[in-house]
């Protein structure tokens, strides 16, 4: 049973096509196991990359959505996440730099009846590819893009990446790097983004709690994934992926539920004076001062403020969904205007051919 | 005036109301030429004549010549706009060397337009702006009208603008914005000069300012009193008859090349079946194909504004992704930024069309003004071995065709293909027959529906043998599913591969996949009437005009020339290099520094000899019919008189 919701489905050449194949291919097979989802190809991800994880996060979890394969399209830009089209047995395109939800918004806006997602990295998306990601952003069009943070440039084999704390010392900053770091989460949200989250590559039941709410989302959904790089920035989430450090510094976030976290619950999100959120210890704040967490809010500031509650070392993370609200999408949008415009005036070629000013010469 | 517009009859008397006596000289053509303020609305006033000329019959063709800025400071001569129109009783193919009529609307446009109107021409100006404040911005030390320094031109001071206010004293509108109808005054008597209809005019004001009746009332009120004014003033005793042009029997609209292109993209979606989707960014002079194309969604035309001119091209390819027919339009700096992308398109084998409406560069360059120098770029730009086809319309018109035969290569050989337009077509109008829908070229393509592989696998790069396209499938498909990308393909499964062997094959295939384009050309058609020709002109674009009416002056003075212009730029066509070895010398004119002359040369080994300009306007015809017969008299040794006529076209 699907639970994700495709746009209105195509005309033309394009629904004959869909129809002869389904007719020669057999109907459109929605029952999939994760073995489905795997193509021939050799997976070529360093042995011990965080990007294994996810791959196979994916492949199990996609299944459940109920979509055919060949209706999914993957699209990814340049970097090592970007390779994860080619190990994905649906439609899919491994396109250039920073791209790739430019390339997915010219397929969704156009092709409303497929599942669309895009597959980013945090040079990707945010360095050579920021203006595509808020812009699609904002616009809202229907597709679910995963940002795989490894918080360090891996294919061109290690300089700093645009989410690298500052300090770095990397290749190419011998003495530390001068620039401070984006939080995606919090420029998602400052984009205005109707769907944020946030998950941890080795943790599969929260990457898929998070990747099924991102699915189901209509609209942009922004899903940034802490990804481990074992060759280049080793170790990068281990503050959060440690047993005990973990519960200390982590915010699970869960619609509904007061925003407590730490060993036996110690530690809790509060309004802070100045307007913004703070954490306090649990036992020195009245109960009813705990911000109960609301994925729905409209207004942004309240999500915002949930994601500057970590500094860039990682210490009070939150992890789960930020945001996720109800917005038209840009897709749906643009198919409404053009059925108004087919309902107003007829597409008749020869009639805007000739205008509205002709003489005619007679033989 | 000059020989070219040389009465064709002798002044006949008629009378005027007022028992004013006036006279009426038929002319084969005139050039006018309107300058103004950027604000003064030149472009609109030029247009409304153009279309009422084109509803009289005449042949036409214009230029608008207008500024970057879209208010420069008032009355400064970087503010000027102009908007020149050539009409005539036969056919022609340029906007007109020089005007025999320049209508300036204040002393900046005088002294910016005034040294192109030969002595004795028609000077009209709008006395009332020649005031010192006026003069003085511009330069001038003393009042032209008044020392003398006119006395070469048959100059008639108009007050134009206290002439309107007087005309709409009871429109109810305050002083400004009255003064505002003084271009519809100017029209108005131009209208009455050159005996054209005003019925459109009053139609089109109607329609434009609907919704504020009282702006509409004024402006035809204004309209109507210049049309009276030239009737009864004793400034003009002479009006003007241009008779229609013999046009080949049919439906004719007036048609800019924006309009055509965008137009000729509609009918391609229409006779594909397939979405059209435009990605696009703003940039001069492509915009209004954008805004053109953003009128027709009952088409299914997507217009997508992004965000910058990559994501315009990424999202057309997205959508070819998904069986639309993309494109993006673009100028050249748009070009610059999208070559990465278009280079994945090559790589993709995705069909794709690349709208360039060139204009001056390197960088933001001219962005207003003509220039074909993007040539190089559009075979060469990208990184790697990137072939595309490359073609150009000659005319504003013609940008319709070109239009139709870019998508029928981009459906047929799934590729990229660049559309070479220029500022000057963009803008330019001129006739055009409209055609019949049925006659258009029929673009359905086939996606591919089946797996093509022996063991029942679908191969993304197997190739159709003759046309080496690679099959076309969308997603959405059953049991097609595959990943393309930027990486090289393995021949036939399109896997990535790294095999030295691999990569050579195919870098090849996709350049034998675009030159094969060649054999499906039609035969290169040469323009030599006389059929002896020893000199051939080669062009390419916007000069097909200009070329055509210089080499119309060389025939016309008893010389031969065979005239070529190219619409495949890449492939070329395959009978091209031998008909260029035929003839003695191959002149190549072009608005760059000798692009194509350059390709010739390197493709066929032939002296190409380049005559270049690169002012941001078209070539004049007498100035290109002079380079032609300098060749063609050093080539037979014989000099010939020049052309008798003086130039007509």
């Amino acid at each position: 049973m699907t639970t994700v919701e495709l746009g209105m489905p195509a005309e033309g050449p394009i629904a004959d096509a869909i129809a002869a194949s389904v007719e020669t291919q057999g109907e459109k097979q929605t029952v999939l196991k994760a073995k489905d989802m795997k193509t021939d190809q050799e997976v070529r991800w360093c042995p011990g990359c965080g990007d294994y994880v996810i791959l196979n996060a994916v492949q199990s979890f996609l299944p459940s959505l109920g979509i055919a394969r060949e209706d999914m399209v993957i699209v990814s830009g340049i970097g090592c996440s970007s390779r994860f089209p080619y190990y994905m047995n649906t439609y899919g395109m491994h396109s250039i730099h920073g791209r790739a939800p430019a390339i997915a918004t010219g397929l969704a806006a156009s092709r409303p009846d497929l599942s669309v997602w895009v597959v980013t990295g945090d040079g990707d998306a945010l360095s050579i590819g920021g203006n595509h990601l808020i812009h699609t952003l904002r616009r809202n069009v229907n597709m679910t893009i995963l940002l795989f943070n490894n918080r360090i440039y891996g294919l061109t084999k290690g300089q700093y990446s645009p989410t690298s704390e500052v300090g770095k010392v990397t290749k190419s900053t011998p003495m530390g790097s001068l620039d401070h770091p984006f939080n995606p989460v919090s420029l998602a949200l400052g984009a205005d983004a109707t769907f944020v989250g946030r998950a941890m590559d080795s943790d599969r039941k929260g990457l898929t709690d998070v990747l099924r709410q991102a699915a189901e989302h209509q609209g942009t959904s922004l899903v940034e994934i802490y990804q481990n790089c074992n060759i280049f920035n080793d170790g990068a989430f281990d503050l959060l992926k440690d047993p005990t450090t973990g519960p200390m510094w982590s915010i699970p976030l869960e619609h509904g539920k007061p925003l407590v976290f730490g060993p036996d619950g110690a530690s809790c999100v509060v309004r802070d004076e100045s307007g913004g959120l703070r954490i306090a210890e649990t036992n020195q704040v009245d109960a009813a001062e705990i911000v109960v967490h609301d994925v729905t809010r409209q207004d942004p500031s309240y999500a915002f403020a949930l994601s500057r509650l970590s500094s860039q070392d990682l210490r009070y993370t939150p992890m789960g969904v930020f945001r996720a609200v109800q917005k038209p999408t840009y897709d749906a949008m643009m198919a409404e205007q053009l059925d108004e415009a087919r309902t107003s005036s007829p597409a008749d070629l020869d009639a805007i051919l000739t205008g509205a000013d002709t003489w005619t010469v007679s033989a | 005036m000059t020989a070219t517009n040389t009465p064709v009859t002798a002044p006949a008397a008629t009378s005027a109301p007022g028992g004013l006596v006036k006279s009426v000289v038929e002319l084969d053509r005139v050039v006018i030429r309107l300058a103004g303020d950027s604000g003064d609305g030149m472009q609109l006033t030029g247009n409304r004549f153009t279309s009422e000329t084109a509803s009289f019959g005449n042949d036409l063709s214009t230029l608008p010549n207008f500024p970057a800025e879209i208010r420069a400071p008032t009355g400064t001569l970087p503010g000027v706009s102009s908007f020149q129109l050539h009409f005539a009783d036969h056919d022609i193919m340029t906007p007109g060397d020089a005007p025999d009529v320049l209508v300036a609307m204040n002393p900046a446009a005088l002294k910016s337009n005034l040294s192109d109107l030969p002595g004795g021409g028609l000077l009209i100006v709008d006395a009332d702006e020649f005031t010192p404040r006026n003069l003085a911005k511009v330069g001038y030390a003393t009042n032209p009208l008044e020392d003398g320094s006119l006395e070469g031109w048959q100059t008639v001071a108009v007050p134009l603008t206290s002439m309107t206010l007087d005309a709409l004293a009871d429109s109810g509108l305050g002083k400004k914005e009255a003064e505002r109808s003084k271009n519809m005054f100017t029209l108005g008597l131009l209208s009455w000069m050159y005996h054209r209809p005003t019925e459109g005019t009053i139609r089109f004001l109607e329609r434009t300012f609907r919704r504020k009746p009282q702006v509409a009332a004024a402006n035809i009120a204004a309209f109507r009193a210049g049309y009276n004014y030239g009737e009864t003033t004793e400034a003009f005793a002479v009006s003007y008859e241009v008779k229609p042009a013999p046009m080949a029997p049919g439906r004719y609209r007036n048609i800019s090349g924006n309009q055509a292109l965008a137009l000729g993209l509609v009918a391609a979606g229409q006779r594909s079946g397939l979405p059209l989707f435009l990605g696009a960014y703003p940039i001069t002079p492509a915009s209004d194909i954008l805004h053109e194309l953003s009128r027709h969604k009952s088409f299914g035309v997507r217009t997508f504004q992004a965000e910058d001119e990559i994501a315009g091209v990424a999202s057309a390819i997205g959508a070819s992704f998904g069986g639309a027919l993309g494109v993006t339009t673009t100028s050249g700096p748009g070009i610059s930024l999208k070559s990465e992308a278009i280079g994945l398109a090559v790589m993709t084998e995705l069909p794709l069309l690349v709208i360039d409406v060139q204009r001056g560069g390197p960088s933001t360059g001219l962005p207003t003004k003509t220039e074909q120098s993007d040539l190089l770029q559009a075979m060469f730009g990208r990184n790697g071995e990137a072939p595309l086809p490359v073609i150009a319309p000659r005319s504003p018109g013609d940008c319709f065709d070109a239009a139709l035969e870019a998508a029928r290569i981009a459906l047929t050989y799934r590729t990229p293909v660049m559309l070479l337009s220029d500022g000057y077509l963009a803008n330019g109008a001129e006739p055009w027959a409209i055609p019949d829908v049925e006659s258009l070229p029929d673009l359905r393509v086939e996606f591919a529906t089946e797996p093509n592989g022996e063991d029942g696998e679908f191969l993304p790069y197997l190739r159709d043998p003759e046309t080496l396209a690679r099959p076309w499938a969308i997603p959405g498909t059953a049991g097609m599913q595959h990943r393309i990308g930027g990486l090289e393909k393995a021949d036939k499964t399109g896997n990535i591969s790294y095999d030295p062997a691999n990569h050579d094959l195919m870098t090849r295939l996709r350049q034998a996949k675009v030159d094969g384009i060649a054999a499906t050309l039609p035969p290169t058609e040469v323009e030599d009437p006389d059929g002896d020709a020893r000199v051939a002109v080669i062009g390419w674009g916007s000069t097909y005009g200009p070329i055509g009416a210089a080499c119309r002056r060389i025939r016309r003075s008893g010389r031969s020339v065979a005239q070529l212009h190219l619409r495949h730029l890449n492939p070329m066509p395959a009978d091209l290099g031998d008909i260029l070895r035929g003839y003695d010398r191959v002149i190549c004119p072009e608005m760059n520094l000798g692009q194509l002359a350059l390709l010739l040369r390197a493709k066929y080994l032939v002296d190409v000899q380049s005559h270049t300009q690169v002012r941001g306007l078209p070539f004049r015809a007498a100035e290109l019919a002079a380079v032609i017969q300098d060749v063609i008299d050093s080539t037979s040794g014989a000099p010939l008189a020049a052309d008798p006529t003086g130039g007509a076209e």
